[in-house]
């Protein structure tokens, strides 16, 4: 097992290595000049090829990717052109709004799409799998930027119980240690920035969740339909087992992997499609954060935003292979 | 045998619904089990042997499954309008069952151990301690070398014939009053076979627990059985003492099944088959089930329905028109 996680995580190098390559050459096939965008529509000729050699963007294209790659070995993920801070320094409080934010769209996403999908193929043609299949459906083809837009409409504007957007009240704003608020508010005891924070989170949570959430309901309920079917399912209700936990315990962690595969894609998927979401609730995250920067052609910081998020979604998916193992005693790395 | 039966059935249907309508997988099937007794339910496939064992855990799969009519007696107790719960205390506790194929009936992600205790914390109210003694008490019951080892197993460790003794310690961990066997051996190479076949036996001797064989292998029955009942086309054609069936059977079917067993004796001659095939459930409505395939078919059998008669006394029946001059059972 150790062995095996060791070499999975160099075999990370070349395919972190490749996408940095390829990032790193797609942000300079975007037409516009850095330097130009930063100095305006007046600048000089002069001082636009100064700031260009400053910036190092008058180097060749493989002279500044190996030094950026050299950087990037000591761990430093460079400086933004915009505003001239590292990169290290700046970006965990983007990082930390994205990561609460997916984690708790995952965390809906996963209690609610487990759970349908389990009680559709445990009463299969029942009203329940209907709708909760139906629901499903249009689930995964419902456009985020809409669902998030009608939902601020209605619980913000019409009901009036959640707030628009934002991250927190802006008037009682949170003293960060952590940058996850979360965390942070009740670290102080500041029971009542918690549940603030709670209420900033439901709206754009829901709304990332929804296409996860249908996604998990249908590969669970058509693992545990097929699990249900086989022999020790039917020796297990031969026990006298209650049927619940034949259900919860000995179908679902038969039914669990494929449900765990899907989970992995999607958490990596929620965290780069984020954009959106944090967009139409102007939430500070990653998504943001790189979107300014590729407004502002900030070389440094797209390429570093978009190569911190693929390593997260490299670790994730090697901790659930890492899980495959924990859960079949029959999976054994090597 | 005058003492009253652990488990009675009586007149038991059970149909499933599928396109073309309703079908009777189980038509009027009636037996008695006794304390300690070993019957065998021998029949081809899809001769409604699974279906009655099955109805008699209610695990008929429903829909599209269902019990249509019948009473199956336990001890006295009428189960078949049971409910939920008391079906529960029943699987497991009262009644245990096996099935054919050891490979897939263990739950592949926990372990031994696990599986075991389960139904014994359920049935004994026993503690985790407790049903770790006796789950180990059954694994060495059975036969199992290092069954200490063997608790702290997944079922992918370990082979075929460990993993149906392991599933007949399962079954028999509560003291079950009947064990229903549903083809234990099938899926086992002969040698096994004969191994598990000898220690359900043994068990039905030291423990007393009425044994509900289950199988198309008449060589099981010779071995195992008491009485055996013959099952065609959902319905039970013959019902015979072991010795009496196999020395002087009377349906034309189980005559037909008994001639197609290879002998290792005789000259080396084609093995006899019974011409055609097993008709779809359903599919005959009137008459003898077994008329088109039978050589001694005559008019009346496609027009009638041939109910059991009784032969040599009250242990032998057979349902076959060839033997209506004797008494019809009531």
């Amino acid at each position: 097992m150790l062995t095996y996680t060791v070499r999975r995580l160099i075999a990370l190098i070349p395919v972190l290595l490749g996408l940095s390559l390829i990032v790193f050459l797609m942000i300079r096939a975007i037409p516009g000049d850095p330097a130009q965008i930063i100095l305006g529509q007046l600048a000089t000729e002069e001082a636009i090829e100064a700031l260009t050699k400053q910036l190092g963007l008058d180097q060749p294209w493989y002279i500044q990717y190996f030094t950026y790659l050299g950087d990037l070995l000591t761990g430093d993920l460079g400086e933004s052109i915009k505003t001239n801070t590292a990169i290290n320094q700046e970006i965990w409080p983007y990082l930390a709004a994205t990561l609460e934010l997916s984690f708790c769209a995952m965390l809906i996403a996963i209690f609610i799409g487990v759970n349908a999908g389990i009680i559709s193929a445990w009463f299969q043609h029942s009203w329940f799998d209907y709708i909760a299949m139906i629901l499903a459906l249009i689930g995964v083809s419902i456009p985020i930027f809409w669902l998030g837009l009608m939902e601020q409409w209605f619980f913000s504007i019409q009901l009036d119980w959640l707030p628009t957007s934002g991250r927190e009240e802006v008037r009682n704003p949170v003293t960060s240690i952590t940058n996850i608020y979360l965390i942070d508010t009740l670290i102080q005891g500041r029971f009542d920035q918690f549940v603030d924070v709670l209420r900033h989170l439901i709206l754009p949570a829901f709304a990332l969740a929804t296409i996860p959430m249908a996604i998990i309901a249908r590969i669970t309920r058509s693992s545990m339909l097929e699990v249900m079917k086989s022999d020790y399912i039917r020796t297990a209700r031969a026990k006298g087992i209650r049927m619940f936990w034949v259900v919860y315990k000995h179908s679902l962690k038969n039914a669990v992997i494929p449900v765990l595969t899907v989970i992995g894609l999607q958490t990596g998927l929620l965290l780069g499609g984020a954009i959106l979401t944090e967009t139409i609730f102007s939430w500070p995250g990653m998504g943001r954060y790189i979107y300014d920067a590729i407004s502002a052609r900030d070389y440094p910081v797209i390429q570093s935003g978009i190569l911190v998020i693929a390593f997260i979604f490299v670790m994730i998916n090697l901790f659930i292979d890492l899980l495959y193992a924990a859960i079949d005693p029959r999976i054994n790395y090597r | 045998m005058t003492q009253s039966p652990v488990l009675e059935v009586r007149n038991l249907e059970t149909s499933f619904v599928t396109k073309d309508g309703e079908v009777t997988a189980v038509d009027q099937v009636s037996f008695t089990i006794h304390k300690g007794e070993v019957i065998g339910i021998v029949g081809e496939s899809g001769c409604g042997k699974s279906v009655t064992s099955l109805s008699i855990m209610k695990l008929v799969p429903q829909p599209p499954g269902k019990i249509v009519g019948g009473d199956i007696l336990l001890n006295g107790e009428n189960i078949v309008g049971a409910n939920e719960k008391r079906m529960r205390e029943i699987r497991g506790n009262e009644i245990a069952m096996i099935f054919q194929e050891p490979m897939t009936s263990l739950n592949p992600l926990f372990k031994i151990g696990e599986q075991m205790t389960e139904g014994i914390k359920i049935h004994m109210k026993k503690s985790k301690k407790e049903a770790n003694e006796i789950a180990l008490k059954m694994l060495k019951l059975v036969g199992l070398p290092r069954a200490e080892a063997i608790m702290k197993e997944y079922p992918h460790q370990l082979s075929g014939g460990m993993r149906q003794r392991v599933m007949i310690a399962m079954a028999l961990s509560c003291n079950p009053e009947v064990l229903i066997a549903d083809e234990p051996t099938t899926a086992l190479d002969v040698t096994i076979q004969s191994q598990i076949l000898g220690l359900m036996k043994e068990l039905n001797k030291t423990l007393q627990t009425s044994i509900m064989m289950i199988t198309h292998d008449l060589g099981v029955v010779a071995q195992m059985c008491e009485r055996v009942i013959v099952m065609y086309a959902g319905q039970v054609v013959e019902e015979a003492k072991v010795g009496d069936l196999f020395k002087n059977p009377k349906h034309p079917y189980t005559q037909g099944l008994l001639k197609s067993v290879p002998d290792i004796r005789g000259e080396h001659s084609r093995l006899y088959s019974i011409p055609g095939n097993v008709p779809k459930p359903g599919s005959i409505t009137k008459g003898c089930r077994f008329a088109e395939r039978c050589e001694f078919a005559h008019e009346r059998c496609v027009m009638e329905d041939p109910v059991l008669f009784m032969e040599d006394g009250e242990e032998h029946t057979v349902r076959c028109f060839l033997h209506e001059k004797r008494r019809e059972v009531s």
